[in-house]
C-alpha cells in the first residue's frame, strides 16, 4: 500500500548495498553461531548500526513535528559520561544507568521548552545544548576517557543474551515502544497533525506544546541510551568525541527513510531502513576495497541525490520542462504562489 | 518600542542595541581579567586575540553574509579545512607555487559555494540540508586526499607565518591579521554601500517583499552561499599559515564557532538585521574567553563550550525578547 | 461631460485555472484622474485580474492597451517599468529597512557603484513631501505604524512614472483616523493625473472616494457604473446577485427559542470586530449575513476562543465561560468549521479517517486512542451520511474535492456531537450537489436540538436556513433581524446598504 510504496526507495537501495557485498565478500550473509553468540556481516551491521537506529528514532519524531534536534550527539556524550563517571564511583550499574537517562530526559525537555514554551527555531534552540553539551560531557569526565570495568554494564553495548547482541535487543525493544506509543496509542496521528498544519491542529483542540516536548524529551532519551550502548561498548567514556556528528547522520538517516524535513507524516520503519543503509554504506565501503576515507564522499551523493529527489522544484524542472513556457524565470515563478 | 532611551535625552536606535550589549560585554571581560590577571590588560592580548582568531574572523564574515539573508552554512569549517589540505599537498608534492595555489583554493571554495547556493536557490531544498551535503563532500575529498597531517615547508608561507608586522609599543600584528581586516573592512563595505548588501538585508527581511519590490533574490542568494565559501577558503589559506599544516581534521566545529560568533555579535538567525561590527565582536568575545581561560589556568578548555552555549542562549533570549517587542 | 480617453483599457479578459474559469469576458478601463473602484465578492475574480494586470498572470483571452498601446506583461517587475504601480493589502515591505531604502531599494542613486546615501534620504524625503508626509526616512519602517508604512508603499509605487496605481485592499487595517489621510494622498494623485484602481469591502469608503466602479461576479463583468448614479442597495445587489434556483426555504421563519445556549455580552477584539451582544438559543440557527471583511469571521473565531477577545463576556447555558483557546470552547462542545479548510482545518497529508476522528482524539488525549473498531464505524457512518466520495476512508484528504474535503471537516466536528456549531462558509466552492446535502444537514441539526450560527457570502442560503439574522457592516453587526415572509434578500441588502440606519 501507500506505506510500502514511500519505502520501496530505501528498500531497493540497501538490497543493492548488499548485493554489492555479496559479490564482493564471500560468506557475507552467512551467520553462524560461536561460542554461543552470533556472528556475521549481517550481525555486524546491526551490532554497530544499533546507536544511530536508536537517535534516528527519536529524531523521526521531532522531525515530524516539523522541528529538529541538533543536540542529540552531545546527550550521547552526557550519557555515557555520567554512567561511566558513576560506574567508575562504585555506584551501582542500574543507578548509574537511570541518572544518565534522567539527565537526558531532562536535557530534552530542555529543548522542548525553548521551542514549544518560548518559541525558538529548533535549529537554534537545539544548538544551544550541541555546543554547551560538549562541554558539559567533558565537565563530568573532567576532560579524561573515564575507563570502566564492569561486565553489568559491559553488557548493554558488548554483550549478548540468547546469542543476540544486547545492543539489538535493545533496539528492538525501544522500536516496539515507539511503535507501539505512535500507532496504537494515537501520538503518533497528533504528532503527524502538529507537523502538517499546526494552526489546523490548534483549531482541532490539539495541545501542541506538551506534545513537542514531549517529542524532544523522546528523542534526548533514545540518545541517552545510545549514549550508555555507545560507552559500554568501549568500556570507556569520551566526552570529546563520543556522538560526534552523529546527529548529521541520524537526520540522514530520517530524510533517507523518506519523512519530510518539513513535518507531518513519518515512517518508523523507513527510519530504520536509512540508519541501516548509512551502516551497510560505512561496511560496504570497508569491504570492498573502496578507502575508507571516501565514506563522506559517498554519504555527500546520498545526501543530494534524495533530497533533490524529494525537492519538488527540481520534479518540476526535470519532469516538467517541456510544459512551461521558456520565458518564465523561477523568480517570478514564486511570485505566483505567493502573491 | 524601537528605540532605547539614556538619561539626558539621548537616543539609541534600536537596531545598534545587540551590538552594544556585546561590546559591553567584550569591555565588561577584558576589566574584569585586567583586574583579576596581571599582565592581561594589555594591548598585545587583545591582538593576540586577532592573531589567534584571524581565520575564524574571515569565516564568520561570510557567515554573516548568509545569515543575514535567513540562510545557514554548514559548510564552513569542512572548506576549511579541505583548503588547508589542497594547498598543503599542491606544495607538498607537484611543489605548486603559492602564487597558483593560493587563487586555485580560493576559486575552488567560491565554487562549492555557487553550486550550494544554486542548489538552495534553484530547487527549494533547505539550505541545513543542502550545507550539510557540502560539508560532509569537503571532509571526504580531504580524506580522499589524505588522512595524515601534512607539513607545509614552501618558504614563502613559512615566511608569512613568522613575519611580524610591529605596530607602536611593542604591539604587533601577524600578516593575517592584516589580510582579515582587509575582509572585514570590504565585506563592511559591500554590504552598507552596494546594492548586493542592501538586497542581502532585503531577503533576509522579507522574501517574497524583495520579490515583489523586483530585487534580484535568486542571484542574492547564490551570491551569499559563493561569499561564505571563498571566505572558508580564504580562512582555509589563513589557517594554514597559522598551522603550516594542512589536515583533514583542522578545523572541525568550526562552523558552530562561527554560527556563535554572528549570534552574539546580534545578528538575527531569522536574517535581515546585524552588523559586520558585531560579528567582529563576537569573534573577540570568543577569543577572549579562550584567553581568561589560559589565564585562570586551573579551569579546563571544556569551559569555553560551556560558556559559549550559555552566551548564546543569553542571546538568543534576548532576540526573542527583542523581536516580540518591535512585531506586536 | 466629455470623458477623456482611457489610459488603460483592458477588454474580454478570459482566465482559467484547473477546473475554474476564474475570468471570464471581463472589461476594465481606467481614465486618467479618477479614482475607479473595483467591486466583487469573494471569488468575483478581483485578485486574478489585478494579477493579469500587473503581469503576475498571463491573460489566456482578451487584450491590454496603456495608452492606445497593447502591451502584455511577463512580471510585476515589467508592468512597473511600464508605469503600473501595486500596493498590497499586506504591506510588501522590507520592515527591516529604512525608510528611504524601501522606497527606492533597487534604484538606489549611486555614485561610482557606491550607494549615495545623502542623495537617497533626500530623494526619499522629496517622494514623501509629494504626500504630504513628514518622517525621519533613515528610522527602520517597523517603527511606523502600519498606515504609514502603507504610505511609504504608496511613495515607492510613485517613484517610477506612475501612470496607473492600484491598491489593493489598502484600508483593510487602518482607523478612521488614517483612512483619512490615506483619501487624503489619492485624492491629490488625482490631481495630478494619475489613474487609482482603488479594492476595499468598505462601501463608505467606496462611496466617499471613488468616482467611477466596475462590479464583477462570479468571474464575469456585471458593469461599470459611475459611482453617484448607483445606489448602494443596487450595489450589494449587483454584487450578490439573486441565486434563481427556488429551493423551498428549510425554516425560513422565526420561531420562538427560550433557552439560551451561548450569550456573547459586548464581545469584541481591537481591529477585528467592534463589541457586539448576540444570543444564540438552543436548537437556533443564527445566520450571519454581511460583505466579505465586515467582520463575519471574526465574530465565530471569538465565540471558538481561536482569538483572543479584547472585552466583553460570554455565558454559555447561564453560567459565565472562558472562551481563551478552543480546547475551552470544545470543552463546552462548541465546534468551529473554518472557512480556509486548507489552512486552518485539515490536515491535508492524512487521511479521511484521521481527519475525521482528530478533535475527537485530541479530547482524549494521546493515551486513549479511540478504538479502531469504533473510528471504522463512526467514519463509515458519516461518509455514508455526508455521501463523502470516494467513500474510502483511507484516502489522503489532499486528493479530495473540496465539497467533499468540507464534509470530512464538518464530520470531524459533528462526532464531537457539539450544542453549538459554528458553520463559516460551508458552502463556498463547492458544487451545487453537496451544497444542498449540507444545507438539509443544518437543518437536520437544529431540529435535533443543535444551534447553528451559519455564515455565508449567499443572502439567499442564509435566508433558507436560519431562524434570525446576525447583519454585519464594516466590523460592526448592524441589526439583528427575526427571519419571517418580510424578510428578503433586498431586505437584508438594504439593511447591508445603510448600515442598519434606516
Amino acid at each position: 500500500m501507500a506505506a510500502m510504496r514511500r519505502l520501496i526507495w530505501p528498500l531497493l537501495i540497501l538490497a543493492a548495498l548488499l548485493l554489492v557485498n555479496v559479490a564482493f565478500i564471500p560468506g557475507f550473509l552467512s551467520i553462524e553461531v560461536r561460542e554461543g553468540h552470533l556472528y556475521g556481516s549481517l550481525i555486524d551491521i546491526l551490532r554497530f548500526g544499533a546507536p544511530l537506529i536508536l537517535v534516528s528514532l527519536g529524531m523521526t519524531l521531532v522531525i515530524a513535528t516539523g522541528g529538529i534536534d541538533l543536540s542529540v550527539g552531545s546527550v550521547v556524550a552526557i550519557s555515557g559520561a555520567l554512567a561511566c563517571l558513576q560506574i567508575s564511583q562504585d555506584q551501582g550499574v542500574f543507578i548509574a544507568i537511570v541518572l544518565a537517562l534522567g539527565l537526558s530526559v531532562l536535557l530534552g525537555a530542555w529543548n522542548g521548552f525553548l521551542v514549544a514554551g518560548i518559541g525558538i527555531q529548533p535549529i537554534i534552540a537545539t544548538l544551544i545544548l550541541m555546543v554547551a553539551g560538549r562541554g558539559l560531557a567533558q565537565l563530568i569526565t573532567d576532560g579524561q576517557i573515564i575507563t570502566v570495568n564492569d561486565p553489568a554494564y559491559k553488557l548493554i553495548g558488548g554483550g549478548y543474551w540468547l546469542t543476540v547482541p544486547f545492543g539489538v535487543l535493545i533496539v528492538l525493544a525501544v522500536l516496539a515502544i515507539t511503535a507501539f506509543l505512535t500507532r496504537r496509542l494515537a501520538l503518533g496521528l497528533l504528532i503527524e497533525s502538529v507537523g502538517g498544519n499546526a494552526e489546523a491542529s490548534r483549531l482541532a483542540g490539539i495541545r501542541s506544546r506538551g506534545i513537542i516536548v514531549m517529542v524532544y524529551a523522546f528523542a534526548a532519551l533514545c540518545a541517552g541510551v545510545a549514549g550508555l550502548m555507545i560507552s559500554s561498548n568501549v568500556s570507556s567514556a569520551d566526552g570529546n568525541n563520543a556522538g560526534l556528528w552523529i546527529e548529521l547522520d541520524a537526520i540522514l538517516a530520517v530524510v533517507i527513510g523518506g519523512t519530510s524535513l518539513a513535518g507531518g507524516r513519518f515512517s518508523l520503519g523507513g527510519t530504520v531502513l536509512g540508519a541501516l543503509i548509512i551502516q551497510t554504506l560505512t561496511t560496504t565501503i570497508y569491504s570492498i576495497g573502496v578507502p575508507p576515507e571516501t565514506t563522506l564522499l559517498f554519504k555527500a551523493l546520498v545526501v543530494a541525490v534524495v533530497c533533490l529527489v524529494q525537492s519538488p522544484a527540481f520534479r518540476d524542472k526535470v519532469f516538467h520542462r517541456r510544459r512551461r513556457p521558456p520565458s518564465a524565470r523561477p523568480a517570478e515563478e514564486k511570485v505566483r504562489v505567493t502573491a | 518600542m524601537t528605540t532605547l532611551s539614556l538619561g539626558g535625552g539621548r537616543v539609541i536606535p534600536a537596531k545598534y542595541v545587540p551590538v552594544l550589549v556585546t561590546a559591553c560585554l567584550f569591555a565588561a571581560m577584558f576589566v574584569v581579567g585586567g583586574i583579576r590577571y596581571d599582565g592581561f590588560a594589555s594591548g598585545q592580548v587583545v591582538l593576540n586575540v586577532f592573531i589567534d582568531n584571524a581565520f575564524l574572523l574571515v569565516v564568520a564574515v561570510g557567515m554573516t553574509f548568509v545569515i543575514l539573508t535567513g540562510g545557514i552554512d554548514l559548510s564552513v569549517g569542512s572548506v576549511v579545512a579541505l583548503s588547508t589540505m589542497i594547498s598543503a599537498t599542491l606544495m607538498a608534492g607537484p611543489g605548486w607555487p603559492p602564487y597558483l595555489v593560493v587563487p586555485l583554493v580560493l576559486l575552488i571554495g567560491s565554487g562549492l559555494g555557487l553550486v550550494m547556493g544554486y542548489l538552495v536557490h534553484a530547487f527549494d531544498i533547505q539550505p541545513f540540508i543542502v550545507t550539510l551535503a557540502g560539508m560532509f563532500l569537503a571532509r571526504g575529498l580531504c580524506y580522499t586526499i589524505g588522512t595524515d597531517s601534512v607539513p607545509i615547508e614552501d618558504p614563502t608561507f613559512t615566511a608569512f607565518a613568522q613575519t611580524r608586522i610591529d605596530l607602536f609599543a611593542d604591539l604587533w600584528i601577524s600578516p593575517s591579521v592584516l589580510i582579515a581586516a582587509v575582509v572585514v573592512l570590504v565585506a563592511a563595505y559591500v554590504l552598507h554601500y552596494t546594492r548586493l548588501g542592501r538586497a542581502v538585508y532585503a531577503t533576509g527581511g522579507s522574501e517574497q517583499s524583495a520579490l515583489l519590490m523586483g530585487l534580484p533574490v535568486g542571484r542574492t542568494k547564490i551570491a551569499v552561499y559563493t561569499i561564505s565559501g571563498f571566505c572558508s577558503a580564504l580562512g582555509g589559506v589563513l589557517l594554514s599559515f597559522y598551522m603550516l599544516s594542512g589536515y583533514g581534521l583542522h578545523a572541525v566545529g568550526m562552523e558552530l564557532d562561527a554560527i556563535a560568533a554572528v549570534v552574539i555579535g546580534g545578528t538575527l538567525l531569522t536574517g535581515g538585521t546585524g552588523f559586520l561590527l558585531g560579528t567582529v565582536l563576537g569573534v573577540l568575545v570568543l577569543g577572549l574567553i579562550q584567553t581568561i581561560l589560559s589565564f585562570e589556568g586551573t579551569l579546563s578548555s571544556w569551559w569555553t563550550k560551556i560558556f559559549i552555549g550559555l552566551l548564546l542562549f543569553a542571546f538568543i533570549l534576548l532576540q526573542r525578547l527583542f523581536s516580540a517587542r518591535t512585531r506586536p | 461631460m466629455a470623458v477623456p480617453a482611457p489610459i488603460l483599457r483592458m477588454s474580454g479578459i478570459g482566465k482559467q485555472f484547473p477546473g475554474v474559469h476564474a475570468l471570464d469576458g471581463v472589461d476594465l478601463r481606467l481614465l486618467p484622474g479618477e479614482v475607479h473602484a473595483l467591486m466583487g465578492e469573494n471569488g468575483a475574480g478581483k485578485s486574478t485580474l489585478i494579477k493579469v494586470l500587473t503581469g503576475v498572470h498571463q491573460a489566456d483571452e482578451g487584450a491590454i492597451e496603456l495608452a492606445g498601446q497593447a502591451v502584455a506583461f511577463g512580471s510585476p517587475l515589467e508592468a512597473r517599468q511600464a508605469g503600473i504601480s501595486t500596493v498590497y493589502q499586506e504591506v510588501n515591505l522590507c520592515t527591516n529597512l529604512s525608510v528611504a531604502e524601501n522606497i527606492l531599494i533597487g534604484r538606489e542613486p549611486r555614485r561610482w557603484g557606491r550607494i549615495d546615501w545623502k542623495r537617497m534620504r533626500a530623494r526619499a524625503r522629496e517622494l514623501l513631501a509629494r504626500l504630504e508626509l513628514d518622517l525621519d526616512v533613515s528610522a527602520p519602517l517597523s517603527s511606523y505604524s502600519l498606515a504609514i508604512q502603507q504610505m511609504v508603499a504608496i511613495a515607492r509605487a510613485l517613484d517610477v512614472e506612475a501612470r496607473v496605481l492600484i491598491l489593493d485592499e489598502p484600508t483593510s487595517s487602518l482607523d478612521a483616523d488614517e483612512v483619512g489621510q490615506l483619501f487624503r494622498v489619492m485624492r491629490r494623485l488625482k490631481e495630478e493625473g494619475i489613474a487609482i484602481l482603488f479594492v476595499s469591502h468598505f462601501l463608505d469608503q467606496i462611496y466617499e472616494i471613488s468616482d467611477r466602479m466596475t462590479i464583477l461576479r462570479n468571474g464575469r463583468l456585471v458593469g461599470e457604473y459611475p459611482t453617484r448614479e448607483l445606489s448602494q442597495v443596487d450595489l450589494v445587489a449587483k454584487m450578490i446577485g439573486q441565486e434563481l434556483a427556488a429551493l423551498d426555504r428549510l425554516h425560513g421563519e422565526a420561531a420562538a427559542f427560550d433557552r439560551p445556549l451561548v450569550e456573547a455580552r459586548e464581545l469584541g477584539r481591537p481591529g477585528a470586530i467592534e463589541p457586539f451582544t448576540l444570543t444564540i438559543h438552543e436548537g437556533e440557527v443564527v445566520g450571519l449575513a454581511g460583505l466579505l471583511g465586515s467582520g463575519r469571521t471574526e465574530i465565530a473565531r471569538l465565540l471558538f476562543g481561536a482569538d483572543h477577545a479584547g472585552g466583553g463576556q460570554v455565558a454559555i447555558g447561564g453560567a459565565p465561560a472562558s472562551l481563551r483557546t478552543p480546547r475551552a470552547a470544545m470543552s463546552h462542545k462548541i465546534a468551529f468549521c473554518s472557512e480556509n479548510r486548507k489552512a486552518d482545518g485539515l490536515i491535508p497529508d492524512l487521511t479521511v479517517r484521521e481527519n475525521i476522528i482528530l478533535a475527537l482524539q485530541a479530547t482524549r488525549g494521546w493515551t486513549r486512542p479511540v478504538p479502531r473498531e469504533q473510528q471504522d464505524e463512526l467514519v463509515g457512518k458519516y461518509v455514508k451520511a455526508l455521501r463523502i466520495s470516494p467513500p474510502n476512508p483511507e484516502h489522503l484528504v489532499r486528493d479530495l474535492s473540496g465539497g467533499n474535503q468540507q464534509k470530512v471537516l464538518l464530520a470531524r466536528w459533528l462526532i464531537l456531537e457539539p450544542r453549538l456549531l459554528i458553520l463559516d462558509e460551508p458552502t463556498r466552492g463547492i458544487d451545487v450537489g453537496a451544497k444542498t446535502e449540507i444545507q438539509r444537514l443544518v437543518a437536520e441539526l437544529s431540529d435535533g436540538g443543535v444551534a447553528v450560527l451559519f455564515i455565508s457570502a449567499e443572502l439567499e442560503e442564509v435566508l433558507r436556513l436560519s431562524h434570525k439574522v446576525g447583519v454585519l457592516r464594516d466590523r460592526r453587526l448592524v441589526a439583528e433581524l427575526p427571519n419571517g415572509p418580510e424578510l428578503t434578500t433586498d431586505v437584508l441588502m438594504e439593511t447591508i446598504a445603510s448600515g442598519g440606519r434606516a
